[in-house]
C-alpha cells in the first residue's frame, strides 16, 4: 500500500487503516531500509504520528480532509520546514532551522498530508547521483552498489524503497526526472512557474521547479495539483489557474496527438542501445493509442549542456554568496594563523567557513559561475549562454508549432556505478544531456518509467510539453500506463 | 577659483545621492522602515536573506521613484530591470545588493539651480540618471571594547534608496551646496524623502577633480570621491578643502588623473579634512547580472503621465505664484516654500483668509517658523487653524488689533483653544470708545505742555512718547487711533 497514494486514500475511507497505521508502517519501512538505502537526511516520526492522529481526528469526527489526508509524503532537503531541519545535504546547513515552510511543504499540510522526513540530495543540487551529500551516499533500491541518480537521488529512492508513495524533488537541470529513470518510476519537472519557488533553497533561480515523484502517472497529477499555482511571494510565479491535472487520466485514447520522436537524442554517441529500444518501444505504444509520431529535431542540442553548465554556476556562485557564516550556518571556530594574518578577520573566517562548509562539487561550481560573470569574461560565457538560451527556446517553440509531445530518453545511461563519475565531472555532467533543455526552455517534462534493461536496471523515457501543458504529459503519460506494466515493477527486497 | 597668476583652475563637482523614499514598507518585503527601532526588529526572511525566501517588489517605491525622476526632469523608459550588485560584507546578508545597472528607472535629466551670485545665470546641472535600490544593514564597530566587537543592524536592510547620479557639471562648492538645497527641496515637497542627513535618508558622495591651464596644457588631477559627510554645509567644507589639497598636491608632485586612479577619502568634521580610505579604487568587479527572482518592469506611457498629473506645482512655480498671487518678496516666499508643502498650504489659507499675503507673509516668517521650531510642532500639529489665524490678522490689517496686541492674543490661543474672538474676550480686550479715548488724550494732553508745543513747532513725533503713555494707562488703546486723536485735539486746542 505504501506504493500508491490513491490506494491510502481509499484505506481510510473504507475504514481499512487509520492514518497513524499507514504512517507507523512508513516508518517501519524508512527504518528497515535506510541503512542501507539511505534515503533520507532526517525522519520525523514522532511529529508524523502525531500529524497522522491528528488526521484521524478529524476523519472520526467527520471534518474536511485535505487531498492528502493521511498520506505519508517525503520532501527534498532543500524544501524549508519549521520542524526538521532544512540542510541541502551540506555541512554549511548542517542544524539549519527555516523560520518558515516553503510554499509547497504548507500546500501540502494544508492538504493534510504527513510529512514524514526529509529526503538526501546532492549537496546544494549540484551533482547527478546524490554522491555530493555530506550526509552518505544514497544508494539505488534496484541495485545497492549503484547511484540512485541525482540530485533527488533520495526524492527517487524514498518512493523505489517503499517507504513512501509521493515525495517532492527540485529539478534544475534534471535533478527529478534523471533519478525517477534510475529508480524506476515516475517524475514531473513542471513548467517554471507553476510551482512556488518560495522556500525552494535556490540552486539556480531561473531553472529550479519543485515537482512530484511517484509510481504513477495518477500520483504525480494528484501531488501536482496539490502545489501548483501563483502565489505572490515568488515574483516568477505565473498568475494562471492550473488545470486540475487529476481529471485528465487517460486510458488509450491518443487519436489526435502528434508526438515528435527526438532522432537525435536516440542516435546520440554513448546511449544505451536499451534505452533506445525503450524509446521506440514507447512510440509504437502511442501510435497503438492512436497517436500520430513523427521526426522531430532539436537543431542546438548539441549546446544544451554548455549552455546550462554556464547559466546554473552563474546563478549558484550568486545564490550561494548567502552562506558566509555570518548570519546563520557554519562558521569556522578557528579562524587563525597565515589566513587570519594575510586576510584580516573578517575574510579569514569568510574564507575558512566556506571552505569547510563547502564539497568540492559546490566549490567547483561557485569558482565557474564566478569566473563566468567577471568583469571581462561575462560576455564571452554568461552573456553569451543567455543568446544560446534564447536559441534553444526557439527550438522548442518550432518543434512544438509542428507536434504536441516531445518523446525521447530521459537519460543516456542507465543507473552508474557509486564512485563510477564522481572524480570526473564532464562525465558526470553528461547525464543532464536529455533533461537540461526543458529547464533552460523552462517547459514541462515527465520521466515515465519504460522497462528494465538486461542487468534490472530501470529505464526511463521522457515526454516533454509546451509551457504550461502538463495536463498534454498526464495525458499521453496516463495512457501509456494504462497500456504498459513498467511503473509497476518493484525491485526486490522491499515490501510495498 | 583661482589659486595663482599663471594657472587658471575650474573645480569639477559630480555629485551621487541617495535619497531613501518614503515608503512604509522595504523595497522587497512588508518589513517597516521606521527609522529608530531596537535593533534587528524589523527583519523577516526576506530581508535576512535567508534560504529559499524571495524578493517581491513594493509597487509603492517604482511609483516614487517615476515621481523623483519626474521632478528632476528625467525621461522614465519603458523598461526597467533589477541587478544583483555583489560584494562579501556581514551587513549584506545576501551577499548581493539588489540594484539596477544598466536599465534604471529614470535615465537623463537635469536640475536647474539658482543663481549662487548675482553675476552668475540659473545653472542647468544635468543628471546621468536615478536607479532604485535596497539599503544595506548598519555595522557598528565597537572598537572600546578593546575586542573589536562588531554588531550588525539590519533594520535598514532593504529600505528603497534612489540613487541619483549627476554630471560632472557643478563648479564649486557652493553651487554642490545648492544643487543639494534644490535636489532635497524637490523631494520634500514631493513627498518623495524626508532627506534627513542626520537619519541617513539622504547621503551624498562627491566626485572632485580640478582642471588646470599650466604653461598653456590642459590638466586634469586625479579624481577623489569624498564620503562620510553628514551635512550640506560639511559636504561644502569637504570639497573646499579637496580643492585645496588638490592644487597643493599637484603643484607638489605633478601628478595628473592619467597617473593615479580615483582615490576614496573621508571627511572628518572635526578635524576639517579628508583622509585617506582607500589607496586605489581596486577595480572592484561587482560581477552584474540580472536578477533571476525578480521580472523585468514595463511602465507604460500611460502611467507615466498618469504620476505626472499627480506632481502638482513644484517648488519653483510655487514660488513664483506665491510672489504674485500673495504680493510677497522672493525670499520671503523661498523661506515659506522651504517649509514644506504643508506649510505652504497653512500659509496660503490665512493669507488667504485675512486678505493681506504681506502680513502674512511677516507672521509667518517670525511668529509662526519660531513656535513650530521651539515647540518642535509639525504643521498638523500647530494649534490655531487657518481660519482663526488669518481672523486675528484681519483684525491687525483693519487696525482692531495693534501688533504687539494681536501678538498676546496669538500667545493666548497657542495654549488655549485657538479662537480668536474667546482669546480677546479672555484678555480683556475691548475696543476703546472715542469719547474716553479723547478723555484720555485731553489727560495727557494737559499734563504735558511742552510736547504740544514741540507738535506746534513741527515736531510730528514729539506725540510719539505720548502713545506709549496712553497704552500704559488702558493697555486696549490702539496707538493709531491714539496719535490720530491727539493731532486733532492739539489742532483743536
Amino acid at each position: 500500500m505504501l506504493d500508491s497514494a490513491s490506494e491510502i486514500l481509499r484505506l481510510q475511507a473504507s475504514g481499512e487503516a487509520s492514518a497513524v497505521e499507514i504512517i507507523k508502517r512508513s516508518i517501519e519501512q524508512i527504518e528497515a531500509s535506510q541503512d542501507k538505502i539511505n534515503a533520507y537526511t532526517c525522519v520525523n516520526a514522532e511529529l508524523a504520528i502525531r500529524d497522522a492522529e491528528t488526521v484521524d481526528v478529524k476523519r472520526k469526527s467527520g471534518q474536511p480532509l485535505g487531498k492528502l489526508a493521511g498520506v505519508p509524503v517525503a520532501v527534498k532537503d532543500i524544501l524549508c520546514t519549521t520542524d526538521m531541519p532544512t540542510t541541502c545535504s551540506s555541512k554549511m546547513l548542517e542544524n539549519f532551522m527555516a523560520p518558515y515552510d516553503a510554499t509547497v511543504v504548507r500546500r501540502l499540510r494544508e492538504e493534510d498530508a504527513i510529512l514524514v522526513g526529509k529526503t538526501n540530495m546532492d549537496e546544494f543540487a549540484m551533482g547527478g547521483s546524490t554522491e555530493t551529500s555530506a550526509f552518505g551516499v544514497t544508494r539505488n533500491p534496484w541495485d545497492n552498489n549503484r547511484t540512485p541518480g541525482g540530485s533527488s537521488g533520495g526524492a527517487a529512492a524514498c518512493v523505489a524503497s517503499g517507504t513512501v508513495p509521493l515525495s517532492l524533488g527540485s529539478d534544475t537541470g534534471g535533478s527529478i526526472r534523471q533519478p525517477a529513470a534510475f529508480c524506476g518510476v515516475t517524475g514531473l519537472k513542471p513548467t517554471y512557474g507553476r510551482v512556488s519557488r518560495y522556500g525552494l533553497v535556490a540552486f539556480a533561480s531561473s531553472l529550479d521547479q519543485v515537482g512530484p515523484i511517484a509510481w504513477s502517472v495518477e500520483d504525480v497529477a494528484v501531488l501536482t495539483d496539490v502545489i501548483s499555482g501563483f502565489e505572490p511571494r515568488d515574483s516568477t510565479s505565473l498568475n494562471q489557474e492550473p488545470p486540475c491535472l487529476s481529471s485528465v487520466l487517460q486510458s488509450n485514447d491518443l487519436r489526435g496527438l502528434k508526438i515528435g520522436i527526438l532522432e537525435d537524442a536516440l542516435n546520440s554517441e554513448g546511449i544505451e542501445p536499451s534505452i533506445r529500444q525503450s524509446v521506440i518501444d514507447a512510440a509504437e505504444t502511442f501510435k497503438q493509442a492512436g497517436a500520430e509520431i513523427v521526426e522531430i529535431q532539436l537543431p542546438h542540442s548539441e549546446h544544451y549542456v554548455p549552455t546550462y553548465y554556464v547559466i546554473a554556476p552563474s546563478e549558484a556562485s550568486s545564490n550561494l554568496s548567502r552562506y558566509d557564516g555570518a548570519h546563520y550556518g557554519h562558521r569556522s571556530a578557528k579562524v587563525d594563523g597565515d589566513l587570519l594574518a594575510s586576510l584580516g578577520p573578517l575574510a579569514a573566517t569568510y574564507c575558512k567557513s566556506r571552505s569547510e562548509g563547502f564539497g568540492t562539487e559546490v566549490k567547483r561550481r561557485i569558482m565557474i559561475g564566478t569566473y563566468a560573470l567577471s568583469e571581462g569574461y561575462a560576455d564571452q560565457y554568461y552573456n553569451q549562454a543567455l543568446k544560446v538560451r534564447r536559441l534553444i527556446k526557439s527550438d522548442y517553440d518550432a518543434a512544438f508549432s509542428q507536434v504536441d509531445l516531445l518523446l525521447g530518453p530521459t537519460t543516456p545511461t542507465t543507473a552508474f556505478p557509486l564512485g563510477e563519475r564522481l572524480d570526473n565531472p564532464l562525465q558526470m555532467y553528461l547525464v543532464d544531456l536529455f533533461t537540461v533543455g526543458a529547464n533552460l526552455a523552462g517547459i514541462p517534462a515527465i520521466s515515465l518509467p519504460a522497462g528494465l534493461n538486461s542487468s534490472g536496471l530501470p529505464i526511463g523515457i521522457q515526454l516533454q510539453a509546451p509551457a504550461l501543458q502538463e495536463s498534454r504529459l498526464i495525458f499521453a503519460g496516463s495512457a501509456y500506463q494504462a497500456m504498459t506494466d513498467f511503473h509497476k515493477l518493484r525491485p526486490d527486497n522491499f515490501s510495498f | 577659483m583661482t589659486h595663482s597668476d599663471e594657472h587658471s583652475t575650474e573645480t569639477i563637482i559630480g555629485l551621487e545621492v541617495h535619497v531613501q523614499l518614503k515608503t512604509e514598507t522595504k523595497l522587497f518585503c512588508g518589513c517597516s522602515t521606521a527609522f529608530g527601532g531596537p535593533p534587528n526588529t524589523q527583519v523577516c526572511p526576506v530581508c535576512l536573506g535567508h534560504p529559499g525566501a524571495l524578493p517581491v517588489i513594493n509597487a509603492h517605491a517604482i511609483e516614487l521613484s517615476i515621481r523623483a525622476g519626474l521632478a528632476i526632469n528625467c525621461s522614465i523608459p519603458p523598461m526597467t530591470k533589477w541587478d544583483r550588485k555583489q560584494y562579501f560584507y556581514p551587513d549584506l546578508p545576501k551577499g548581493y545588493q539588489i540594484s539596477q545597472f544598466d536599465l534604471p528607472i529614470c535615465a537623463e535629466g537635469h536640475l536647474e539651480i539658482p543663481a549662487v551670485s548675482e553675476d552668475d545665470p540659473t545653472r542647468r546641472i544635468g543628471i546621468i540618471r536615478a536607479h532604485l535600490e535596497e539599503d544595506a544593514g548598519k555595522s557598528m564597530h565597537d572598537e572600546a571594547s578593546g575586542q573589536c566587537d562588531s554588531r550588525i543592524d539590519l533594520n535598514r536592510c532593504g529600505t528603497p534608496l534612489l540613487e541619483i547620479v549627476s554630471y560632472p557639471d557643478l563648479r564649486s562648492s557652493h553651487e554642490a551646496k545648492a544643487y543639494l538645497d534644490e535636489l532635497k527641496l524637490r523631494m520634500t515637497h514631493l513627498g518623495i524623502s524626508d532627506c534627513e542627513m542626520q537619519e541617513g535618508s539622504l547621503r551624498v558622495d562627491a566626485n572632485v577633480n580640478l582642471h588646470l591651464k599650466a604653461n598653456g596644457k590642459k590638466i586634469a588631477t586625479p579624481i577623489v570621491e569624498i564620503k562620510n559627510m553628514n551635512s550640506f554645509r560639511a559636504v561644502e567644507h569637504a570639497i573646499d578643502y579637496e580643492v585645496d589639497r588638490q592644487y597643493d598636491l599637484w603643484e607638489e608632485t605633478g601628478k595628473t588623473i592619467e597617473e593615479e586612479s580615483k582615490t576614496t577619502r573621508g571627511w572628518d568634521d572635526t578635524t576639517g579634512k579628508t583622509f585617506l580610505q582607500r589607496e586605489k579604487e581596486e577595480s572592484a568587479d561587482y560581477r552584474y547580472f540580472p536578477d533571476p527572482d525578480l521580472l523585468p518592469i514595463r511602465i507604460s506611457q500611460e502611467r507615466v503621465d498618469e504620476i505626472r498629473a499627480t506632481l502638482g506645482e513644484l517648488p519653483g512655480e510655487t514660488l513664483e505664484r506665491l510672489q504674485q498671487q500673495h504680493r510677497i518678496k522672493a525670499y520671503d516666499a523661498e523661506v515659506i516654500v522651504n517649509q514644506g508643502r504643508e506649510f505652504i498650504s497653512f500659509f496660503e489659507e490665512v493669507a488667504t483668509a485675512c486678505d493681506d499675503g504681506k502680513r502674512a507673509s511677516s507672521w509667518f516668517q517670525q511668529d509662526v517658523l519660531r513656535t513650530m521650531n521651539d515647540q518642535q510642532l509639525s504643521v498638523s500639529q500647530f494649534p490655531i487653524n487657518g481660519q482663526q489665524l488669518g481672523l486675528l490678522l484681519r483684525k491687525v490689517s483693519s487696525g482692531e488689533l495693534d501688533n504687539s496686541r494681536a501678538r498676546d492674543v496669538f500667545q493666548f490661543m497657542l495654549t488655549n483653544d485657538g479662537e480668536v474672538d474667546s482669546a480677546i474676550q479672555s484678555l480683556g480686550i475691548a475696543s476703546v470708545g472715542t469719547d474716553e479715548l479723547e478723555g484720555l488724550c485731553q489727560n495727557l494732553l494737559e499734563s504735558n505742555p511742552q510736547i504740544v508745543e514741540d507738535y506746534r513747532n513741527g515736531k510730528q513725533q514729539a506725540v510719539g512718547s505720548l502713545i506709549g503713555q496712553a497704552k500704559k494707562k488702558n493697555p486696549n488703546a490702539n496707538p493709531k487711533a491714539v496719535r490720530e486723536t491727539l493731532i486733532k485735539l492739539i489742532q483743536t486746542m
